[in-house]
């Protein structure tokens, strides 16, 4: 976790990161490959909310994420404002192996959008892209109509949601997009970076180090504006060193 | 946040007597709900009220220290009765969860038997072993049992009671005082001795395959398992099954439903009946059947004791209103929905009472041992730097309890604590987390109706030093210490959670954690460091007073899985013997092929102890008294005594 600027003490600031999303869609796994680079096979449910926190070594800066990952079992539903509160971001997550949990995501971003504090940063992840063979959007498709038809589905294709409608959805609603594996890793990081990337300088209290804030200010107050920049599980940005 | 309800202490003791008066059905509905109701059950909008506060009167014996006053209670009346003496930070189970002799009584006169019971009453034969496949039941204990008159004919009673009175120092007691209250009985328990297919109880029984042609093999494999916990709607849908698939097991589930429901109908109940070797008991709670079907040997009541473990573990999840409610809005539920992520915990528990749980037969917990210094600076640590919210402040180490803060007005019950610790070592979130865990929880002895909020923190101060040698335990998490701080105040993470560190940081200033952890590797001492030369094998040893118990560790003898679980037969049936209806039994005594075995019970203690088989009566009898003698001097720090009265939160508000 150390970074070559250690030595140098860089500003650092803390950002609340809530992870939201239907049970088992994976994201306590997100948050064991983001904060030990793990993978568990027959991960438990969580019960009620774990905190985690991990750091985040931007070049200019440090970010320090508090993380609620929290139950997606639907008796822990009314718990859920207790998190997202006083969050700056949010990772509202589902399967791309399976519709139901799209739906859930989608009544998470309105709740969000409606309850949380109005900067929030929001990322869209859709998970266990180890699962689908291929990320292209007619794949799927055509994984569906196979199913249909009663074909033997692609070998190993599980994707029942495809990149494109999740993606326009998220465009619309102003998201972070991404679609990821807990399992092999892929586009994990990169959320991370992303959201540490997108939160307004502004909002970034606690930096220790004088001077720190209004240094670099890429991204300014409308926490939307250029988070589409992101979307897809494009190569590492900022080298988070995490 | 809205849907919370404040009480003062007088509202509180009048909601006692209102919610005694109204029985189980008891369902204040304030909203109509017809969408799904397994939803969102945390968000009901519902006032439960806190468990009434002890009048004034009552709430000066807490403060009282000192150990043996503790004890003297009158502990032989009604035990649920303790409940409202709030003497110890541990309180009674839940007047469910007792054994209650005369109820044992009840049950064995509605029980079905199918085996005729023996009709050998048989003078002392040392070795004997019982044929038949009727189990110890105690109806039977007169048939199966023999009684022992030792020449003499001196009361043991009265030496006993001596001792009680004049010397409880050093009670000596010898078997050659036998009388009626001294029973020798040629173990029954070897019937139903585990045998080497024990250490296949747990393997998964896999799935059926689509044909069906593995079904008649799944299904033996089914009836070769020794222990089965099944619980039921009362419209007989399945909510949780140990072993094996619904499918698998549907005929089962159709007769259990239909023999409980015939019984329901003639406005009786089904308590117990016996099948060949299996004993089946069931119970009834609420719109939920629960039923253990058991070939271990043990008594109805302790089985009962575990069926009403499981459905605590319900609860803990649901509270008692949601519970209720989901059944009286649509009986046909389906209970697996809101319970689901939970299936872990339920078979976590019913595995440790198939293994063998010396803490849900004595309903009592294990202290980590600690010098009287030691703990009371750990107490006072927890005092320093409590939080204005904090209920109950625990902190747990090699599953054992360390140290409890309360406050004054609340104890805690053993079945509550008994249902953290399944949280905290059966739950996979929660042990493998990195971090701090906030877990809604009922506490079903400190109030069905409502969640408490529970923070957990681990510590993992072994993992520092991995090269030192660690003791041979096999689970890890068991060895980690624990912060536990619970609050009625959903919102109350980040005040524990600041709590919490300063605990940490306060211990480690005054160099305490490092006590902790050399006495979660030292482990429990052998048997025979604690008493050296002695011929006992292990013992478990109950203080009363404070419902906590003190064994030794299972090396060397009962350290694999089927000698833990043959140990813990024996203990079983010790229990189920001396806790009989017939006469007020204070010493009972058994035999098997390979073991003597003692129960031994005052008003203070309960003592169950083994030895090899050869060992004499006498010597069994006075290492007994050399285990007495121990815990006598070592009370202060095997036990947590009294607990440390916090002032708790002044008013409490329970989010349902
Ligand atoms: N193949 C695959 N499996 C995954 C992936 N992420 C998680 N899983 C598996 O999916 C299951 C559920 O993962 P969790 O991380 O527990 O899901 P969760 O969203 O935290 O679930 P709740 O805590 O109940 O809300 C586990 O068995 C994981 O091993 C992934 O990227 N690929
Ligand atoms: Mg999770």
């Amino acid at each position: 976790m150390s970074d070559s600027n250690a030595s140098v003490p860089k500003p650092s600031s803390s950002v609340k990161l809530v992870l939201l999303g239907e049970a088992a869609v994976g994201k306590s796994s997100l948050v064991l490959r983001f904060v030990n680079n793990d993978f568990q096979e027959n991960k438990e449910p969580t019960i009620g909310a774990a905190f985690l926190t991990q750091k985040c070594q931007l070049p200019t800066r440090t970010i320090k994420f508090e993380i609620w990952d929290t139950a997606g079992q639907e008796r822990f539903a009314s718990l859920a404002p207790m998190y997202y509160r006083n969050a700056q971001s949010a990772l509202v997550v589902y399967d791309l192996t399976k519709p139901s949990s799209l739906t859930k995501a989608k009544h998470w971003v309105a709740e969000l959008q409606r309850q949380a504090s109005p900067g929030i940063v929001i990322a869209l992840v859709g998970n266990k892209l180890d699962l689908c063979t291929a990320t292209g959007e007619h794949d799927a498709a055509e994984a569906e109509n196979s199913e249909t038809a009663t074909e033997e589905p692609q070998e190993g294709d599980a994707r029942k949601i495809t990149t494109k409608e999740a993606k326009d959805y998220a465009e619309e609603e102003g998201l972070l997009f991404f679609e990821t594996s807990a399992k092999d890793g892929t586009g994990v990081q990169e959320v991370f970076n992303a959201i540490a990337n997108a939160i307004p300088e502004t909002q970034l209290k606690g930096s220790r180090p004088a001077g720190a804030t209004g240094q670099a200010g890429q991204t300014r107050d409308e926490g939307r504006v250029n988070l589409n920049a992101n979307a897809g599980a494009g190569g590492p940005k900022d080298g988070c060193a995490c | 946040m809205a849907s919370k309800a404040t009480l003062n202490s007088e509202q509180a003791i009048k909601s006692e007597t209102s919610s005694k008066n109204s029985g189980p059905p008891h369902i204040s509905l304030s909203k109509e709900d017809s969408e799904d109701v397994g939803d969102d059950l945390l968000r009901e909008d519902w006032k439960p009220e806190l468990p009434p506060r002890r009048s004034t009167l009552e709430l000066m014996n807490v403060s009282q220290k000192s150990p043996t006053s503790s004890l003297r209670i009158g502990i032989t009346t009604t035990r649920p009765k303790l409940q409202s003496t709030a003497t110890t930070a541990l309180s009674l189970a839940d007047a469910d969860g007792q054994l209650h002799s005369d109820e044992l009584q009840r049950n064995s006169a509605t029980s079905l038997r199918s085996s005729p019971s023996h009709k050998s009453l048989r003078s002392h034969t040392p070795i004997y072993r019982s044929r038949s496949g009727t189990i110890s039941e105690i109806d039977d204990t007169t048939s199966i049992l023999s009684y022992h008159h030792l020449p003499g004919g001196s009361d043991a009673e009265s030496i006993l009671g001596d001792l009680l009175t004049t010397d409880q120092r050093s009670p000596q007691w010898l078997f050659s005082h036998g009388d009626r209250h001294v029973k020798q009985d040629e173990m029954p328990f070897d019937n139903n001795e585990p045998t080497a297919d024990f250490n296949r109880e747990f393997d998964e029984i896999p799935d059926l395959v689509e044909d069906g042609s593995n079904e008649a093999e799944l299904l033996q494999q089914w009836e070769s398992k020794r222990k089965h916990f099944l619980i039921l709607s009362a419209a007989g849908k399945p909510i949780f099954n140990r072993h094996g698939s619904d499918n698998l097991i549907s005929g089962y589930i159709g007769i259990t439903q239909t023999i409980f429901s015939f019984f329901e109908s003639s406005n009786d109940q089904l308590k117990s009946f016996s099948a060949g070797k299996s004993r089946f008991v069931a119970l009834t709670r609420g719109p939920l059947y629960l039923v253990a079907i058991s070939k271990l040997g043990e008594s109805d009541s302790q089985l009962r004791v575990q069926l009403d473990s499981l459905y605590m573990q319900i609860l803990s999840t649901l509270t008692l209103p949601t519970l209720e409610n989901l059944f009286s809005k649509r009986p046909s539920t389906d209970l697996r929905r809101p319970l689901q992520g939970t299936e872990s915990l339920l078979a976590a528990l019913a595995d440790s009472f198939t293994r063998g749980s010396p803490s849900t037969l004595l309903s009592a917990l294990e202290c980590l041992k600690l010098r009287k210094r030691d703990r009371e600076a750990i107490n006072n640590a927890m005092l320093q730097v409590k939080c204005k919210d904090l209920l109950y402040g625990l902190i747990v180490a090699g599953g054992r309890l360390v140290s409890v803060i309360r406050p004054r007005s609340h104890s805690l019950h053993p079945g509550d604590l008994q249902l953290i610790f399944n949280m905290l070592f059966e739950a996979g979130s929660v042990k493998a987390s990195e971090g701090e865990s906030w877990i809604p929880m009922c506490l079903p002895g400190f109030n069905k109706n409502g969640y408490l909020y529970m923070y957990v923190r681990f510590l993992d101060i072994l993992k520092e030093k991995e090269s030192e040698e660690v003791h041979k335990s096999t689970d890890t998490t068991e060895d980690r210490i624990a912060i536990l701080l619970i609050s009625a105040n959903r919102e109350g993470f980040y005040e524990l959670q600041k709590m919490a560190t300063e605990v940490i940081r306060y211990l480690e200033k005054i160099d305490k954690l490092s006590t902790i952890k050399s006495a979660i590797i030292q482990g429990r001492p052998t048997t025979t460091d604690i008493v050296p030369g002695t011929v006992l094998q292990h013992f478990l040893y109950k203080s009363r007073g404070n419902l906590q118990y003190v064994m030794p560790s299972y090396e060397p003898s009962f350290i694999t899985l089927l000698g833990r679980r043959r140990l813990l037969s024996v203990y079983h049936a010790l229990h189920a013997g001396v806790h009989a209806k017939t006469g007020h039994l204070k010493v009972y005594h058994c035999i098997s092929r390979e073991h003597v075995a003692l129960a031994w019970i005052t008003p203070m203690f309960e003592l169950y102890c083994i030895a090899d088989g050869s060992v004499e009566r006498n010597a069994l009898a006075q290492a007994a008294n050399k285990v007495i003698e121990y815990i006598r001097s070592q009370e202060e720090r095997v036990f947590i005594i009294g607990g440390v009265v916090s002032h708790g939160p002044s008013t409490l508000t329970l989010d349902e």
